[in-house]
């Protein structure tokens, strides 16, 4: 059993986008930081983000300084025919001496277990392992040390997990929210022709485009209509799954509201479920909102830690659409 | 000779329906495979799961090899049990939908993989082989390159592979039922409102646009996969299978119109024409396999570009 050890305090694992924001998680308590190649290897595959081998060698330097930890995604499913990429990417964080790689695609686990079996392996969201005998696949298969649990889940069913599998288990709790079973999602794809799982993107900006109509700004992803708001009123990004759609008679939200997550108030109930490391989405965001939101949830993990309250919404504002959900983890979401 | 594979009724159908299409296609329709169970949702597992058996007998007395499906998103104990059973069970082949499953499956068994298992690449297929995999069907949003790579790797470990070729395309899954959400309840209080659409119920963009489809948990495109008019380019690339995904139409001519365009019968972009004048109302997609959108019809001679 390598679960939680009981009463040690939760593991922060926070986003980087960039090596600045990278120096900015660690400053501010990140215990660990994730960041990607910039390239389609990774799932956040945005311009302007993401590491240059030689930036991610500095950056795991001045993490391993200061007692950080860095984790390197290598979490998109390799093309067939160019695999090649995504193997040079996992030799590259092995001998950069990453702490660990984030995997996702059973090709790659294998030949990462094969070729650089001290290399430590989590297990990407975008596996979507949700039960504890598919966890328990991945560890005999691949040796996985650690699984990023889908957000379909809920505590219950974390802390039933966690009773069952000899593996961590890492779970979101602050940041974008995707509805669907990550690593499971065409949707993007079917709108645009890139999709999270072969691109590492989803919904992308390349793809998107704004346009006053009769009073209405309305937001286009490839060739359909996202969203329509009043102009002057702030239009969300257009991403596929948070839109606002017709289906059955009734105009809303499908699939979900424009929220993202934030879990800080369960933290006692995760940290009761046996969970080992808390994660933050947003390699895409800013330094400054990578500095806030980590210095927030150290605050947050140290007050659980140390049988305090946790102070609730203080992250609020910084919160896509300004409102936040518990998502999957209360069944009433379901 | 390129097989024909019924793939599983993803909708929610009375079971009494679900039965006479069964027959019909045990009876009647020109298929190789047909896969049989539930995939989408295990509510709606128990309204049908006694006819099952009959719907075994009749398939195979019609000359079907019968697989069954696995669920795909599996969390509940319930839901890890059906797995359990499932793999147990020895007289038919077994298709995952979830890697579940191979947890449970035997080492030396062979299996099939369904078309919601990432397998993106050689090293995933040179991997599931290894685990007993004798037949895939590939993620639907591949494009033909990647369908051709994996189709040649293929063949050289024993692996047969499938295209997603007839139906609604499988683009998400989810742990929220859509179909309660629409109508205002929750998944664990249901009423198995997704009975009341038996192909999916219509996404519509605010514009009109003809968008998505929702059934249950899952995510449909709104256009139905159509890759007769491809045929020629899938069968070159060494496409082993072709799926059909069934819908509220009648699959028994659908699959007469696949199998005489394989068989050299008809030609494919006539066959194309001849199933959109069968289903008028039904807008047709191969953006995906020609390395588009989607939901873009690619048109003839996409592949020559």
């Amino acid at each position: 059993m390598e679960g939680r050890r009981e009463g040690a305090r939760l593991e922060l694992v926070c986003p980087a986008g960039t090596p600045a924001a990278l120096r900015a998680a660690v400053e501010a308590g990140a215990d660990c930081v994730y960041c990607g190649f910039r390239d389609e290897t990774n799932a956040r595959n945005f311009p302007g983000l993401n590491f240059s081998p030689e930036e991610l060698a500095e950056s795991i330097d001045y993490a391993h300084e200061r007692g950080a930890r860095v984790l390197v995604a290598i979490n998109t499913f390799p093309r067939a025919g160019a695999e090649e990429i995504w193997h040079r990417a996992v030799d590259t964080a092995a001998q950069l001496r990453a702490d660990a790689v984030i995997l996702a695609d059973m090709g790659l686990l294998a030949y990462t277990a094969e070729r650089h079996p001290d290399l430590r392996r989590h297990l990407s969201v975008q596996a979507a392992a949700a039960n504890a005998q598919a966890i328990e696949f991945y560890v005999e298969a691949f040796g996985v040390r650690r699984v990023v649990l889908p957000r379909v889940l809920t505590v219950q069913e974390i802390a039933a997990i966690n009773a069952a599998v000899s593996c961590e288990t890492e779970v979101f709790v602050f940041g974008g929210l995707c509805v669907m079973a990550e690593g499971r999602c065409a949707l993007s794809s079917y709108a645009t022709g890139k999709s999270p799982n072969m691109h590492g993107v989803c919904s992308p900006a390349s793809h998107v485009r704004y346009q006053e109509e009769d009073g209405e700004l309305v937001s286009r992803l490839g060739n359909f209509t996202i969203d329509r708001v009043p102009a002057g009123e702030p239009a969300p990004y257009p991403t596929l799954c948070k839109g606002c759609f017709s289906a059955g008679g009734k105009r809303g939200h499908v699939f979900e509201d424009p929220v993202s997550l934030d879990a800080a108030t369960l933290l006692p109930q995760l940290a009761e479920a046996g969970v080992t490391a808390l994660k933050i989405e947003g390699r895409q965001r800013s330094r400054s909102y990578t500095q806030a939101v980590v210095a927030s949830f150290r605050r947050a993990v140290d007050a659980q830690a140390e049988g305090r309250a946790i102070p609730a919404g203080e992250l609020r504002r910084l919160s896509e659409g300004q409102t936040t959900t518990a998502g999957a983890y209360r069944k009433t979401w379901r | 000779m390129t097989q024909l594979t019924l793939g599983p009724l993803l909708f929610n159908w009375p079971a009494e329906r679900w039965s006479d299409f069964y027959a019909r296609i045990a009876d009647e329709a020109p298929l190789d495979r047909v896969c049989l169970g539930e995939v989408v949702c295990s509510k709606r597992l128990p309204f049908y799961a006694d006819r099952i058996p009959e719907a075994i007998e009749r398939l195979q007395r019609g000359g079907k090899t019968v697989v069954l499906s696995s669920l795909a998103l599996v969390t509940l104990a319930r839901e890890q049990r059906l797995c359990a059973d499932l793999a147990a069970g020895e007289d038919f082949d077994v298709e995952i939908n979830d890697l579940t499953m191979l947890a449970h499956l035997a080492a030396d068994r062979d299996f099939a993989v369904g078309p919601l298992v990432n397998v993106y690449n050689e090293g995933t297929l040179a991997f599931l082989a290894s685990r007993g995999a004798r037949h895939v069907c590939l993620p639907p949003e591949l494009p033909l390159a990647s369908v051709a790579t994996l189709a040649a790797a293929g063949k050289t470990r024993g692996i047969a592979t499938e295209v997603w070729a007839f139906g609604r395309l499988p683009l998400a899954i989810s742990g929220r039922c859509y179909h309660a959400r629409v109508h205002g309840l929750a998944k664990d209080s249901c009423q198995f409102v997704c009975g009341e659409d038996p192909d999916g119920l219509p996404v519509e963009t605010l514009d009109g646009e003809d968008f998505l489809a929702i059934n249950g948990v899952q995510t449909l495109s709104f256009a139905y996969a159509g890759l007769l008019g491809d045929i020629e380019v899938l069968e070159a690339a060494g496409v082993a299978a072709l799926r059909l995904s069934p819908q509220d139409c009648d699959m028994v001519a659908v699959a007469r119109l696949f199998r005489e365009t394989l068989d050299g019968r008809l030609a494919p972009e006539a066959a194309q024409e001849a199933l959109a004048g069968d289903l008028p109302e039904i807008v047709f997609a191969n953006g995906f396999i020609a390395g588009r959108p989607g939901a873009e019809a690619a048109g003839h001679g996409w592949s020559a570009a």
